[in-house]
């Protein structure tokens, strides 16, 4: 409870008395990762963010592969080699065996509540020491990715 | 604890009376907390820098310079290929321009946030800058002008931002006159620049006037949209020594536009092309670059022809501020030399109009007589009146130059209400929405031309000073000193809630058109086009691909586009190299941009990252090889690849 009275305090004061952040950021979507609180749920690992569930198919859907193939070049490529060697971020070569699918997108689409609330992203960045970027991946783009890495991964 | 706080707060909340005219509360009144908002955007003309200040109200911080019709090695504008265009005029490119006024865009007659327009005093120019971006998008420049000081100022839906000139000149084929040939050869032109919905600017027409100078304008609002207001000085119609010359007459003007009739002449063809030369320069958001057009043609109307369309309003003495009040009725004349502030009534003008109430003509123009077109004065308001705004609660106020205060006063009675003195030789004012039919009120900002001692000393040359002052009660309280960068004329104020919703954060790659973007680091390469060396380049947290380039010629045009990989809200990357000759480029998250470099000498040369972004970001740099002409050095370039000692050392 200590650590409430605090935040309390000073959401009366801004209540009460302008200047104070307008309103209309906090309905702003595209500052949802920053204001988000997100739900604790480390613990079955799979990662904190909105992917809760995820169906994977077989065979895989090619459309998808495509379109990841594509955004790995464009958004990832730069840290992430498709072996396993590291460069500034962990080469992909076996994340989907070594992660859960809800993991890896919540990773790639909540990237700052996951390194600072996550332990398995927190210690990749003691490993890596660069934060990853978010790199502005919707969750459709991020299952895309997740098709693209399992294709990486020897999977037809 | 709690009990405690929320007293303090409500306490901190009362209107201000009388009783706390000792600014004890003062710095709770200005006081942002870390971490906070201001209330508003302070954007704010930087005089002689070319630039926009952002500062945010009413704290006084400063947020952002904006350059506008300046160079600005800081970021590359006016250095990096793709804005280079921005500054291109009919003389080529003008790195520097004197920015005096701000208006910010409205709709039916208030705030939309959407865009600022500022003017370019010395080589005329209009700006938009886009307030989602905060990057200066459009520049024209205007024709038969010499020296656009009545600018910008817009109409109620932004229809029209109008440009009119200081310096009356000659136009036409033949300009090299006499400079004594004044008055039979030099005229004016006021210009309006429809702006469509996307914002691009493009002249609809000038009207060609009596060689006079002049200086401010506002447009009609509620019952007086369709009229723009403009002030006149020099009807003298002096050439030399206008400190004396130009200040023998009573009374100057205030020229009224119906600038509807003039769309109805326009409309019908009485519309007159001539031959022009002017640059149009536009940004393109998806391939982050400006281009540049010249124009040849202008429409001109003439009102010595087309009736109507001009009158002249008598007004004492060099009037410099031009104002209408909120509800488009008044318009207040300020002359700067005279000792009372005359106010018009919109509507007597028009019966002036109706019945010719005229004393005559000035150049074949009709002058209204001065006590048909007159509400009323205000007497003895202090010395020196420059400019007025409103609050919205029928009470106007007026800088005073000479005098150095702020004078309130009531619209209706004409009564003075309180003065406060202003540190010091105040120029413009600026009350949120000041301008506007619905002004937000709360605060007026001084805008002073002499700072002395108001600072720590800087040697002959001081920062200069803005003053703040709470309005919510019958008497203005200075709550506030802050510093402000060039020399601020005009500036406007913005509630934060009309801009913060709509700021842009990140341009995204999927939308980036530039033709030299490299998306991804697959697709960075190095290309030989004769002379020129084209390097698509990225840049992420925290390297620079390629980071290893061999083959350039001495000689050589090196061009590298640098494509900013990143896609979170406040990562750009700076890229530098060493020996460049103009400055470096910062890149915005998803932007390409880039930096020209003659490879002038043989050698090593480093290039890196100037914008401090992770840890490791004094990593992220590389090597330019650079090799005289005879020496055969193929072009390769790479980035993590680690070659084998031995091989290099011969090549």
């Amino acid at each position: 409870m200590k650590k409430v009275i605090p935040v309390l305090v000073v959401s009366l004061l801004a209540a009460a008395c302008a200047p104070d952040k307008p309103k209309q950021q906090e309905k702003d979507a595209y500052d949802s990762y920053e204001t988000a609180e997100p739900l604790k749920n480390d613990h079955d690992g799979k990662g904190i963010g909105q992917v809760k569930d995820v169906t994977l198919n077989t065979p895989l859907e090619q459309e998808r592969v495509g379109r990841g193939k594509a955004i790995y070049e464009m958004k990832c490529s730069a840290c992430h080699q498709l072996t396993d060697q590291r460069v500034v971020g962990p080469g992909w070569k076996d994340v989907t065996t070594r992660r859960k699918p809800e993991w890896i997108m919540n990773m790639v689409t909540n990237v700052d509540v996951m390194l600072d609330q996550d332990a398995e992203a927190q210690k990749l960045l003691e490993l890596c020491l660069t934060r990853m970027p978010n790199q502005n991946v919707s969750i459709g783009d991020a299952r895309d990715i997740l098709e693209f890495m399992r294709q990486n991964d020897g999977e037809k | 604890m709690l009990a405690v706080a929320a007293a303090f707060s409500a306490q901190r909340c009362k209107p201000s009376g009388p009783e706390q005219a000792l600014t004890g509360d003062a710095a709770s009144k200005v006081y942002v907390a870390p971490g906070k908002y201001d209330e508003f955007y302070n954007v704010v003309s930087g005089g002689f820098n070319g630039q926009i200040g952002i500062y945010g109200l009413p704290s006084g911080r400063l947020f952002k310079i904006i350059p506008v019709f300046s160079t600005f090695p800081e970021n590359g504008y006016g250095y990096s290929e793709e804005s280079k265009p921005m500054l291109n005029t009919s003389h080529g490119f003008v790195p520097w321009d004197d920015l005096h006024h701000i208006a910010l865009s409205t709709t039916q007659g208030e705030h939309d946030g959407r865009w600022a327009f500022a003017n370019g005093n010395n080589t005329p120019r209009v700006a938009r800058i886009d307030l989602r971006t905060f990057k200066t998008a459009e520049i024209l420049e205007l024709p038969n002008s010499g020296g656009n000081h009545s600018s910008p100022f817009i109409t109620e839906n932004t229809e029209y931002v109008v440009a009119g000139t200081r310096f009356s000149v000659p136009m036409g084929d033949n300009t090299d006159v006499p400079i004594s040939s004044y008055k039979k050869n030099f005229r004016g032109t006021v210009s309006f620049i429809k702006v469509d919905t996307s914002g691009r600017m493009n002249i609809a027409f000038q009207l060609v006037t009596p060689g006079v100078n002049f200086d401010l304008a506002r447009a009609g609002k509620g019952p007086s949209h369709g009229w723009f207001f403009f002030s006149c000085y020099n009807t003298e119609q002096a050439y030399t020594l206008l400190e004396v010359n130009a200040s023998q007459k009573d009374k100057d003007f205030i020229m009224a536009v119906n600038w509807k009739k003039a769309e109805e002449y326009l409309k019908a063809g009485k519309g007159k092309t001539v031959k022009a030369e002017y640059a149009h320069n536009t940004l393109d958001e998806s391939t982050h670059t400006a281009t540049s057009e010249i124009l040849r043609e202008v429409l001109q109307l003439d009102p010595l022809e087309l009736k109507d369309i001009i009158y002249f309003i008598p007004c004492p003495k060099s009037p410099h501020g031009c104002d209408v009040d909120p509800t488009g009725e008044y318009i207040i004349g300020s002359g700067k030399l005279a000792a009372l502030i005359p106010v018009f009534s919109f509507a007597k003008v028009q019966e002036a109009i109706a019945k010719q109430d005229f004393e005559g003509d000035f150049a074949g123009i009709p002058v209204i007589k001065y006590e048909s077109a007159l509400y009323g004065e205000v007497q003895k308001p202090g010395l020196g009146p420059l400019h007025t705004e409103f609050d919205g609660k029928g009470n106007a106020y007026t800088s005073m130059f000479v005098s150095s205060e702020i004078v309130k006063w009531n619209i209706k009675d004409l009564a003075v209400i309180d003065r406060v003195p202003t540190y010091y030789s105040i120029g413009h004012l600026s009350v949120p929405g000041g301008p506007t039919r619905k002004p937000h009120g709360k605060y007026v900002v001084a805008y002073n031309k002499i700072t002395k001692d108001r600072y720590l000393p800087t040697g002959p040359e001081l920062t200069q000073s803005a003053q703040l002052y709470d309005i919510s009660g019958e008497k203005m309280k200075l709550i506030l000193d802050f510093p402000t960068t060039g020399e601020p004329h005009y500036a406007e104020a913005i509630p934060a809630g009309l801009i913060t919703p709509r700021s842009v954060k990140i341009f995204k790659l999927e939308e980036n058109k530039h033709p030299y973007a490299a998306l991804g680091e697959a697709k960075t390469k190095v290309e030989r086009k004769g002379n020129e060396v084209h390097v698509y380049m990225t840049a992420i947290r925290s390297h620079l691909t390629p980071d290893n380039i061999e083959g350039i010629k001495q000689g050589d045009d090196v061009y590298f586009h640098v494509t900013n990989l990143e896609q979170d809200w406040d990562v750009p990357h700076g890229f530098a190299v060493k020996g460049a000759l103009n400055a470096e480029i910062l890149i915005m998250p998803g932007e390409t941009q880039t930096l020209k470099w003659k490879a002038d000498k043989v050698g090593i040369f480093p290039y890196y990252c100037t914008d401090f972004c992770s840890a490791l970001h004094q990593e992220m740099q590389g090597y330019a090889r650079v090799s005289a002409p005879g020496n055969n050095v193929p072009l390769k370039y790479s980035t993590g690849k680690i070659e084998d000692q031995t091989s290099g050392a011969a090549q």
